[in-house]
């Protein structure tokens, strides 16, 4: 078995809409090659509308139309059930969800149902895929819920009589109760206080080593990506402009957009002026022709306007796409404590 | 020294529930802090949700009335039973900006509008070409101008645009207080900055002092002067921001500096949260204590009998 669970091969999904013969294309994801290893934790970084939303939308095989991908494969290898989702019947996603592919989603109070009791809910999700019912059922998910240190007693409870961290500990446990080999967690705690924040960070991260699961990771946070992901990719404007171990992207980036993101995140014990990046990401309607950041970039040069940087390798799973990755410069240095690693 | 602002004993129940399982709940309990007019500073408050950093607010701004202590302002008490013009009066010299932009502007409205309008309110401007200097001006000071702005709606900008533009509309009337409810957590990670260095040059350059309510601390410790931690209604550290945040002294301040997320040792996967340090920080909720000064000039919570 190959190590690779998932496989992007040339992605390219639009929302395309043709309003009375005017045709009109957003371009969301385009062209993104990319894979994912059995148990590991890949972050997904990029600000809202970089079509990061959109491409997790065909990763967990959730288009609905005006977005369909255009062309390329979104491949999963999972036990006995390799499927292309790009291309897949709804029959066959339908049978590898919730048992091999699982979807763990923002906002827990808008996902669980508030007149439903969260035992229902429970059988709603997963007591179709997981072919058990009556007490045997019942028992498997006691058994997940202690694993995730809820009580029993939540079976009993509505949505609201929870808090928020409970909740999201709930929409956890549905995600993962069928044991699912891939994972894809969209903002699991973006509306989380800190102390709940870090409880569901290390929650999510102790069952993926558990279960050995693989999990995307998609947060604009990347102080949540430095403690979580052991490699991250970084999304703007559709496109996937760099990615590598999560060490190497905070310490040695290669591109100037993770440069800026790493460098204006502000850290106890250190007041100094942080920069801020002017300009607006683009609209993906309309993006700038060659590299899609050229008009926010300190480093761009004319070729940047024109021509599009391909990805290139520039160390052990490391890939940036920008022209002079070379010259790209970490702006803030790490922690005295720590050795660089270039 | 005069002060701008004054919050004496500052209280505010709540009641929940029916007549006849009604319980109280303490949002707010014996808050106690001041501002001085001389000495523009950004003053956070910082708390979980339910911590009630977020009644404290609309206490200041008079949208709540306290139920017990006095809140005044440039010595004169704010409440809601004022006579219009002192309430308009009263409107001018606070001002908030609120947490999601996309939420505190009407999607229908034109942006200038908003801005058109608080500047006929407050400077009571009837000319054409003054209302368009006001909030150009206005504009101007959040690095923003009148040219982009004019016409535009607000799905039409970005976020952090859109709240620089929010923060441009409270600085119309040039109020000497700003109050900010959460003012970046709904912005872009990339365009946060922009927000909080915002914050910074309006006190260092327009002497407007802010009161910052916020959950994180990071950016708390980069903007504060000074900084007051409340847990469950009560004040339980304050002091100067980067004494307290340096070495907090509280168990709750403590839980709350272990759980921000540090970049330092990106990778490693670090995220054990001590037990005992919540447990410890969670039985001190029922507790009154006290607040006692220390030497270096911070106030702490103690509890007698309780180690």
């Amino acid at each position: 078995m190959a190590n690779e669970i998932l496989t992007v091969d040339g992605l390219k999904a639009y929302y395309q809409m043709n309003y009375y013969g005017v045709q009109r294309e957003v371009r969301a994801v385009d062209d993104i090659t990319m894979s994912i290893k059995r148990n590991e934790v890949y972050g997904i970084a990029g600000e809202s509308s970089s079509g990061k939303t959109s491409f997790i939308k065909v990763l967990a095989a959730a288009m609905r139309p005006p977005f369909r991908v255009v062309a390329g494969s979104v491949k999963y290898d999972f036990k006995g059930h390799p499927i292309d989702v790009a291309t897949a019947s709804d029959k066959q996603i339908e049978a590898v969800r919730w048992k091999h592919l699982s979807y763990i989603m923002q906002g827990s109070m808008s996902v669980l149902n508030p007149v439903r009791r969260i035992g229902k809910t429970f059988e709603d999700f997963a007591a179709k895929p997981l072919g058990l019912s009556g007490d045997a059922f019942k028992q498997r998910v006691i058994g997940h819920l202690d694993r995730l240190k809820l009580s029993p007693d939540v079976l009993r409870a509505y949505p609201h009589e929870l808090s928020g961290g409970m909740r999201q500990r709930v929409t956890i446990g549905l995600a993962t109760v069928c044991h699912p080999e891939f994972i894809i967690a969209d903002e699991p705690t973006t509306a989380l206080d800190v102390v709940v924040q870090k409880e569901v960070l290390s929650l999510i991260r102790d069952i993926q080593k558990e279960m050995g699961a693989s999990v995307v990771f998609v947060t604009h946070d990347m102080s949540v990506h430095a403690n979580v992901a052991d490699r991250v990719g970084i999304i703007y404007a559709g496109r996937l402009v760099e990615e590598g171990p999560t060490r190497e992207m905070f310490f040695a980036p290669k591109h100037p957009y993770t440069a800026h993101l790493v460098a204006s995140l502000p850290r106890i014990g250190d007041t100094a002026q942080r920069p801020a990046l002017e300009g607006r990401p683009p609209s993906l309607a309309s993006p700038p022709a060659g590299c899609r950041f050229h008009p926010r970039c300190p480093l761009a040069v004319d070729k940047c306007k024109t021509e599009v940087p391909p990805m290139e390798t520039v160390g052990k799973d490391h890939r940036t796409a920008c022209w002079r990755w070379k010259d790209v410069e970490p702006l803030v240095a790490p922690h005295a404590s720590h050795g660089v690693m270039v | 020294m005069s002060t701008l602002l004054d919050i004496n004993n500052v209280s505010k129940q709540f009641t929940m529930g029916g007549l006849l399982s009604r319980k109280l709940v303490n949002a707010v309990e014996g808050a106690s802090f001041s501002l001085s007019v001389e000495k523009p500073e950004i003053f956070t408050i910082i708390g979980e949700s339910g911590s009630g950093k977020t009644t404290l607010a609309r206490m200041i701004l008079g949208l709540e009335l306290p139920s017990n202590g006095t809140i005044s302002f440039r010595g004169k008490t704010v409440s809601a039973k004022v006579s219009r013009a002192e309430r308009l009066e009263f409107m001018a010299n606070v001002q908030p900006v609120f947490q999601n932009p996309f939420e505190a502007f009407n999607p229908l409205k034109r942006i200038d509008r908003y801005l058109e309008s608080t500047a006929r309110r407050f400077l009571k401007l009837r000319d054409r070409s003054e209302l368009d200097r006001a909030m150009d001006g206005a504009l101007q000071k959040v690095g923003l101008s009148l040219a982009e702005v004019k016409g535009r709606y607000p799905h039409e900008m970005s976020g952090g645009q859109l709240q620089r533009a929010a923060i441009a509309r409270a600085l119309i009337p040039s109020p000497p207080l700003l109050i900010a409810d959460e003012p970046v957590s709904m912005v872009d990670a990339s365009l946060r900055m922009s927000i909080v260095n915002l914050l910074k040059s309006l006190r260092d350059d327009l002497k407007v002092s802010v009161i910052y309510i916020t959950h994180d601390l990071a950016t708390a410790y980069y903007i504060s002067n000074r900084i007051i931690i409340m847990q469950r209604g009560r004040i339980v550290e304050m002091g100067d921001a980067r004494t307290v945040l340096d070495n907090p002294e509280h168990p709750y301040s403590r839980l709350l500096k272990a759980s921000v997320l540090s970049t330092e040792d990106a990778g490693d996967g670090k995220l054990a949260t001590d037990r005992e340090m919540v447990s410890r920080a969670n039985g001190l909720v029922g507790v009154a204590g006290r607040l006692v000064d220390r030497p270096d000039g911070r106030s702490v919570r103690v509890y007698e009998g309780a180690s």
